[in-house]
């Protein structure tokens, strides 16, 4: 799954994780993302600008200022690793019922 | 501004071309024949992943340096149709007894010698947020942050 796969590599930096945690509280202009943070506002548009491709982040414009808020819809995303780790559990279940149940009637032949 | 976004719980289900009682007794007791070894938390490599075969016991690794890794423990035992387990490692992929999530497994019959089983993990909005009385929403570090962390924690695996 691509989006989620951009959504993998779009936390895998400490900085944007801090940006989506601020947004968390509610939407923020890059100023107020910024403020605290030990990087430049400069560094925060650029890692907003990966998160709203990564799907986690979206914008709108508000008169002189872009507010940034988490993309509800980037929750899929988010929850897609534990979505990825049932399915290839399931299958690994699946594989071993199966295959004992073939060894049992191998041995009943 | 709360933003009562809370996650979906994770749903799967597929046929397995056994029956109930066989599809449970390999769920339970065979579980480490199964369960992927990359998935565990602790110290040490996985050894041995234990489902107790009973309501009240607990699921967890055995770990190859000799310690457990605790998950969760195993709040309904009903075979060959049900197993409820809480989840109880965090966002930071600790253990902690305080957290609740579940996975709610369901085995029905299909046709002559198949089972429909059908996965949920639920409450994930729980996740990071137990010590606080976790509220479905993401207006905290605990809510969305933890799953941040374990989201992240993952694609570093991963990479």
């Amino acid at each position: 799954m691509a989006y989620g796969n951009a959504a993998f590599a779009a936390l895998s930096d400490p900085t944007r994780r801090s940006v989506l945690e601020r947004l968390a509280l509610g939407p923020r202009a890059v100023g107020e993302i910024a403020e605290g943070l030990p990087v430049s506002r400069p560094a925060v548009s650029q890692h907003l600008k990966v998160l709203k491709e990564a799907g986690l982040v979206s914008d709108r414009q508000d008169g002189a200022r872009r507010i940034y808020a988490i993309d509800p819809n980037g929750l899929g995303a988010m929850r897609a690793w534990l979505d990825q780790f049932w399915d290839t559990a399931l299958l690994a279940f699946k594989a071993e019922a199966e295959r004992t149940a073939n060894d049992e009637k191998e041995d009943d032949a | 501004m709360t933003l009562a976004i809370k996650p979906a719980p994770v749903r799967k289900s597929l046929t397995v071309a056994v029956k109930p009682e066989r599809a449970f007794e390999v769920f339970t007791t065979g579980f480490d024949r199964w369960w992927p070894r990359s998935h565990s938390i602790g110290e040490a490599p996985l050894k041995t992943a234990v489902i107790e075969r009973r309501q009240g016991g607990r699921w967890y690794g055995l770990l190859e340096n000799g310690t457990e890794a605790e998950w969760g423990d195993v709040l309904a035992w009903e075979p060959p149709k049900r197993l409820l387990l809480a989840w109880r490692i965090g966002a930071d992929w600790q253990f902690d007894p305080n957290l609740h999530t579940e996975v709610e497994v369901l085995f029905a019959p299909e046709g002559e010698s198949a089972t429909r089983v059908s996965l949920e993990h639920r409450l994930l909005e729980n996740m990071g947020a137990a010590g606080e009385g976790a509220r479905a929403s993401f207006d905290s570090d605990g809510g969305w942050g933890g799953l941040l962390q374990m989201f992240a924690a993952e694609a570093v695996k991963a990479s």
